[in-house]
């Protein structure tokens, strides 16, 4: 999943669909990201190439919206809505994932363990 | 009848000056101070402005009346012309005459059981060790070498113990606690069984028996030193060394003016540590001036002045009596809260006024002084030689340039009202000893503009030798976390709170110098 300049990003995705919970006056769908183009990388616990600035899910409230479409910690996130993930700021991330009129979000995400399963499946052919 | 003749006069002439000199600015405080006297003729309220002593002998004869006079309208008697006297004057004298009798039986009745105590201390082991010589000395063995090492042992620890012992105990007291100090009274005891129960020892075994072993009873001598030496050792740290840890926080309020300061004290009975706040006081409080209290006094009297209840009913029955006096009391209370009170006006422009004015008269002093001291200038040795003609002493020399400052300063004591505090004679004293001293005029003047600590005045503002504890605790009791106690004098009460500095609990943490290490690091994390 790494980023190679002038090569387009390819990467084995799991589309994801939350519908968000209405709690008081806010919608909320039970996850925390991290990362971002203004973040730094290094930090990053769940991130191979730890120069990925991608948008990772780092806590997944037990039993709320995420949990319940199947959404994992260290998933890294590649769409939202059809909004690229990949090159984005923090803030902006945000402003999509919580946009006040949306009651679903489309997510395409993408984890180690999904690209290992893909290759063992295409191994044994 | 002198005295209200002179009243009269005065409240004449100044009304008369008050219609010319008071213009624009000052018709406001006119208004205000004619309201102000109409008001408490209805309310039959005395009014006798204070007389200037020592300084004020001007302000009969030429000076125009100050404002500020007009703003003391109390109910409290204050000092009166030089021939009466106050009410306190009368309660100070009368209770001066009753104690000086009862204290001094008291210390000379100490004062000789200790020297008794004291006598009977270093005179025992002299004795024990000529009384053998004197009773049997045919019997008696004589003194080999080790022995008498040990008179020259004993000569020297007497000497230290009459050393220690006049280092400790006498000095001059510092004051007359209302009650027994506990620990002396117990070291005494100690010290009187002690030597008693020697005594009964030697008198039983060594004189009846008429012993001959002269060297033991050299050292039962010598023992006698060494105990009494530990007993003075005991001495120390129960009377000195124990109240040295600070152990207590008080916090020391004066009762009229609200001056509180904070100490620590250790661990002392309540009247150890009532001595302890008096002598802190005297050193650090600013001196207790009455004459700064009569405006809040005054409020005082006009919030109420202008309610009064009336029974309508006539004289109803005494059992509705108590009541009736209460729902009064509501009743005021109401009216009075209900009432437009502009009275937070009147006191916001009356002290930026007065700000004002100590400003004004200040940078007047301070140009005169300074204007002053440039006729002055110190003579050199070979120059006093030359001339020796208008060669002056300090005292001359601050007599002579007093008169130039002399209404500026007047001016600006009568309104900081700090004009009791300070007569012509200690102005010139003070004025000749910052001239010896070389002193600048600011150092001249900082007495005078801030009020300093009650020692920095004349005896007379120490009026308050006398001071009583009045405590709910008893006075030998030891200070507790949460003790309070009063320490009454004639103007004032001093209230002193106690509280325990808390236990604290210390820990370590070793930091490795190498371990300072530092990067640029952004990073959030937001939920969703």
């Amino acid at each position: 999943m790494s980023y190679v300049p002038g090569q387009p990003v390819t990467a084995v995705v799991q589309k994801i669909e939350i519908r968000k919970l209405r709690q008081g006056e806010r919608l909320i769908l039970g996850f925390s990201i991290g990362g971002g183009i203004d973040q730094d990388p290094l930090q990053n616990p769940h991130s191979e190439d730890k120069s990925d600035k991608g948008i990772y899910v780092t806590r997944i409230s037990p039993g709320g919206p995420a949990d319940v479409a199947g959404l994992m910690v260290g998933d890294k996130i590649m769409q939202v809505n059809g909004w690229d993930m990949t090159m984005i700021k923090h803030f902006h991330a945000l402003q999509k994932l919580t946009k006040p009129n949306e009651e679903v979000v489309r997510l395409l995400v993408t984890r180690k363990s999904l690209e290992t399963a893909v290759k063992g499946a295409m191994g044994l052919h | 009848m002198d005295t209200e003749s002179t009243y009269s006069g005065y409240s004449y002439y100044s009304g008369r000056s008050r219609g010319s000199h008071r213009h624009g600015e000052r018709s406001r405080d006119r208004h205000k101070s004619r309201s102000k006297d109409s008001r408490s003729e209805k309310s039959v309220t005395i009014n006798t402005p204070p007389a200037e002593p020592l300084l004020g002998d001007s302000s009969v004869r030429g000076e125009p009346v100050q404002d500020d006079n007009w703003g003391e309208t109390t109910t409290a008697v204050t000092g009166t012309s030089e021939h009466s006297l106050s009410q306190e004057d009368i309660v100070r004298i009368t209770k001066d005459l009753e104690d000086s009798v009862g204290l001094d039986c008291r210390r000379y009745f100490t004062l000789t059981l200790a020297v008794i105590l004291g006598l009977l201390v270093f005179l025992t082991p002299l004795a024990f060790l000529v009384l053998p010589h004197v009773l049997w000395p045919e019997k008696l063995q004589s003194c080999g070498t080790a022995c008498e090492g040990l008179f020259i042992s004993v000569a020297f620890k007497l000497l230290i113990l009459l050393l220690a012992v006049w280092a400790l105990f006498f000095r001059p007291p510092r004051a007359g606690l209302p009650r027994v100090f506990v620990f002396r009274a117990l070291l005494a005891v100690l010290v009187l069984l002690f030597v008693v129960s020697y005594w009964l020892f030697y008198g039983v075994r060594i004189l009846d028996a008429q012993d001959e072993n002269y060297q033991g009873i050299v050292q039962y001598a010598v023992s006698l030193v060494d105990a009494l030496l530990f007993i003075h050792y005991l001495a120390i740290v129960l009377l000195e060394l124990r109240q040295l840890r600070p152990y207590y926080s008080v916090c020391v309020t004066r009762s009229t003016d609200g001056e509180t300061k904070h100490y620590n004290l250790g661990q002392l009975s309540i009247q150890r540590a009532a001595l302890a706040v008096i002598e802190h006081y005297y050193c650090d409080f600013p001196v207790h001036n009455p004459a700064l209290l009569s405006a809040s006094k005054s409020r005082a009297a006009k919030h109420l002045a202008g309610l009064k209840v009336y029974n309508v009913d006539g004289p109803g029955n005494n059992a509705a009596a108590a009541g009736l006096a209460q729902s009064q009391s509501r009743a005021m209370i109401a009216a009075a809260a209900r009432r437009r009170d502009t009275s937070h006006n009147e006191l916001y422009y009356e002290e930026a006024e007065h700000e004002r004015r100590v400003r004004k008269r200040r940078a007047r002093l301070v140009v005169a002084v300074e204007e002053a001291f440039t006729h002055i200038k110190r003579m050199q040795e070979e120059e006093q030689k030359k001339t020796p003609g208008d060669v002056m002493d300090p005292r001359e020399a601050a007599q002579a340039i007093f008169p130039s400052m002399a209404r500026a300063l007047q001016k600006y004591l009568r309104t900081t009202k700090q004009q009791h505090c300070h007569s012509m004679e200690s102005i010139q004293q003070h004025l000749a000893f910052c001239v010896t001293n070389n002193m600048t005029p600011k150092a001249f003047l900082e007495s005078y503009l801030c009020p300093g600590p009650t020692l920095q005045y004349s005896k007379d503002h120490w009026r308050s030798r006398q001071w009583t504890l009045i405590s709910e605790a008893s006075v030998t009791s030891g200070l507790k976390d949460g003790s309070v106690f009063n320490l009454k004098c004639v103007d004032f009460n001093l209230v002193v709170t106690a509280k325990k500095i808390p236990y604290i609990q210390m820990s370590e943490e070793y930091i490795d110098p190498k371990s300072h290490k530092f990067v640029l690091r952004l990073q959030s994390e937001t939920s969703v």
